[in-house]
């Protein structure tokens, strides 16, 4: 196990070269002199100076790479050139906001996704699992920024239940907070609990064929037990590693959900900074997500093997 | 599951061609899938001639109008004809999905044969590189380089196109490996045909099945994440028409002109269910592995 998992450690570090490496590039593609463009409007040849010597634009790339990367190891991620104030705490200020959009709405996908893939595996060519099929083929087809368009037209223009747009934080006003992430997080969790459900059902049907559950029914064993007891645990495991994929579909749908819900989280921080012409904080963001989806990947790796006592025994 | 008849038993190639189509053609939702993508590629093609109205010439007498004889689907903020930008709006929407699929299968797939037939080396050297841009979202990605790249559709494609490739290099490397084992391989090795010939004429078309469908479910995918980056404002660039730009237009006026919203969101959305339907009968229909 230990083995197995100091070997996923090692698999990850030569991702995680590559994966800086891209972000570094990234400013590469900038046409021009970048430090003109990291100047903004400033022209004064000392300061262009001072700026390419900070930032090691008059070293070779390989060394200019290996100062960023340093830097960025050391949490230093830059400056944002609109707001002058570190990328590092630009992030840190917005995560919270998104992590609480993206509980909320894995919590819905949870509730939907999970139950709804159990009953059309269960239910397989009856009316339920047809029902539970084209909502979800529906929900992988819409657009979800779409979605909270036409959530906000009904449920904020035309009943007027709930606000529009705006975010008051979870800390000065909790049941405020709440009902502004109302809408967001169901847009944003129906369009995971489609993908879940469609996994679920996959994985379920898988189980609910094999040898063991057919002798659990033989037993005598009712159906919620088998189906709960015995197939669900075993349909977690291609469940679980699914969850990376998710995180992926939640990062993307958080950007264009806070987009739609003018939610300042970490999704808005990227939109405004690409608008903004704020390199540094693109870069930042990109290379954080990136890190957090390798290290995400790395614990479904070693939750995989935890669930899964054939794996663990290997 | 069709009967075997006869002529089938003839003519093995002819029924194996027979009995797939027949599986399709049973599909109904995948046929449904066919019949729409087909009426929005028609409306692509044919929109110079259906458009009612120029897409992009403003008329300030005529700015927000609702649904109506006159113009259909009601007018945009600048006075536009909604229906004449979304029939010229799909041709952007269709070209981004097809197009962007393209660049990924063409560096996806060769990718992901040299990783699968060749091993060691070459094969450490892809996985990782794959692994490193899977490991950024789709969407982060793609701004990420339409940011850098600057916005249009053009580099809103190629963004797209780049972070769909991997998963084609990974499917490919799968099949590819799954089929290396196989006796034909090694006889093929064993008369000493050289590699390429041995991936063009043998591997490739051994896995192209899986490749195909999943190419269909990309176009869904590329098609909604071109509306995204349009939506965004990194995509299609004013005054030219795409779905997700007009989205984007849309969203200013939710209260004033709710019309404005409804009809491209629509149309994106029964394009990307034409596309996953025909995805998901072409896969009963070709890899019937899936459930």
């Amino acid at each position: 196990m230990l083995r197995f998992i100091a070997w996923r450690l090692t698999l990850a570090v030569p991702t995680l070269v590559l994966v800086t490496m891209f972000v570094f590039s990234l400013q590469k593609l900038l046409p021009g002199d970048p430090v003109l463009t990291l100047a903004g409007e400033e022209r004064d040849p000392q300061v262009l100076e001072y700026l390419r010597h900070k930032y090691h634009f008059d070293d070779p790339i390989p060394l200019q790479y290996l100062a960023w990367v340093g830097s960025a190891v050391r949490g230093d991620l830059g400056m944002s050139l609109k707001t002058d104030q570190p990328v590092l705490r630009l992030i840190a200020q917005k995560l919270p906001i998104t992590i609480e959009l993206a509980a909320l709405s894995m919590l819905v996908a949870l509730l939907i996704g999970i139950p709804t893939g159990i009953i059309a595996a269960v239910r397989r060519g009856e009316a339920a699992d047809y029902a539970a099929n084209i909502v979800a083929l529906s929900g992988i087809s819409i657009p979800h920024f779409w979605l909270g368009v036409l959530l906000i037209l009904l449920f904020a223009v035309e009943l007027h239940w709930l606000p529009a747009s705006g975010f008051v934080p979870l800390a000065e006003d909790p049941p405020a907070n709440l009902q502004s992430m109302i809408l967001p997080s169901f847009v944003l969790g129906t369009g995971l609990a489609a993908t879940l459900m469609r996994h679920t059902r996959s994985a379920m049907l898988a189980v609910l064929r094999s040898d063991y559950i057919r002798t659990a029914r033989a037993k005598g064993l009712l159906p919620p037990a088998v189906i709960l007891k015995h197939a669900f645990r075993n349909a977690l495991v291609p469940i679980v590693t699914l969850s990376t994929l998710l995180f992926g579909e939640l990062i993307g749908g958080a950007v264009l959900t806070e987009q739609v819900f003018n939610i300042p989280g970490f999704g808005k921080l990227i939109v405004d900074a690409v608008f903004n012409r704020d390199y540094a904080v693109v870069q930042g963001v990109v290379l954080c997500v990136a890190v957090a989806f390798i290290l995400l990947n790395l614990l479904a790796d070693v939750l995989y093997v935890l669930i899964n006592p054939r794996m663990r025994a290997a | 599951m069709t009967a075997v008849t006869a002529e089938a038993l003839a003519s093995p190639a002819k029924s194996r061609r027979g009995r797939a189509l027949g599986v399709f053609m049973s599909n109904r939702a995948a046929v449904a899938g066919g019949i729409i993508i087909a009426a929005f590629v028609l409306a692509a093609l044919l929109a110079p001639l259906l458009a009612p109205y120029d897409p992009i010439k403003t008329n300030f007498l005529a700015i927000r109008k609702p649904p109506s004889v006159m113009y259909l689907l009601g007018t945009d903020e600048l006075g536009r004809d909604i229906l004449s930008r979304l029939l010229w709006g799909a041709r952007a929407s269709l070209m981004a999905g097809c197009i962007s699929v393209a660049i990924a299968m063409s560096l996806g797939v060769p990718l992901g044969l040299i990783a699968g037939y060749f091993g060691g080396v070459l094969d450490a050297v892809i996985s990782r590189v794959t692994e490193a841009l899977l490991s950024c979202p789709f969407l982060v990605l793609a701004i990420a380089l339409g940011a850098f790249l600057g916005p249009s559709l053009g580099n809103a494609m190629i963004a797209i196109g780049l972070s769909a490739m991997p998963i084609f290099a990974r499917l490919t490397r799968g099949q590819v490996m799954a089929v290396r084992a196989e006796d034909y391989m090694e006889g093929a090795r064993a008369i000493g045909l050289p590699d390429r010939w041995i991936i063009l004429r043998y591997v490739l078309p051994n896995v192209l099945s899986p490749i195909i469908v999943q190419a269909t479910l990309a176009i869904a995918t590329a098609i909604i994440a071109e509306a995204s980056l349009s939506f965004l404002g990194l995509g299609q660039q004013p005054p030219a028409a795409s779905w997700g730009a007009m989205l984007n237009a849309a969203k200013n006026y939710l209260e004033q002109a709710p019309w404005m919203s409804l009809s491209p969101g629509i149309a994106i959305f029964l394009t990307v269910l034409g596309f996953n339907l025909l995805g998901d009968g072409l896969r009963d229909m070709l890899d019937p592995r899936e459930f």
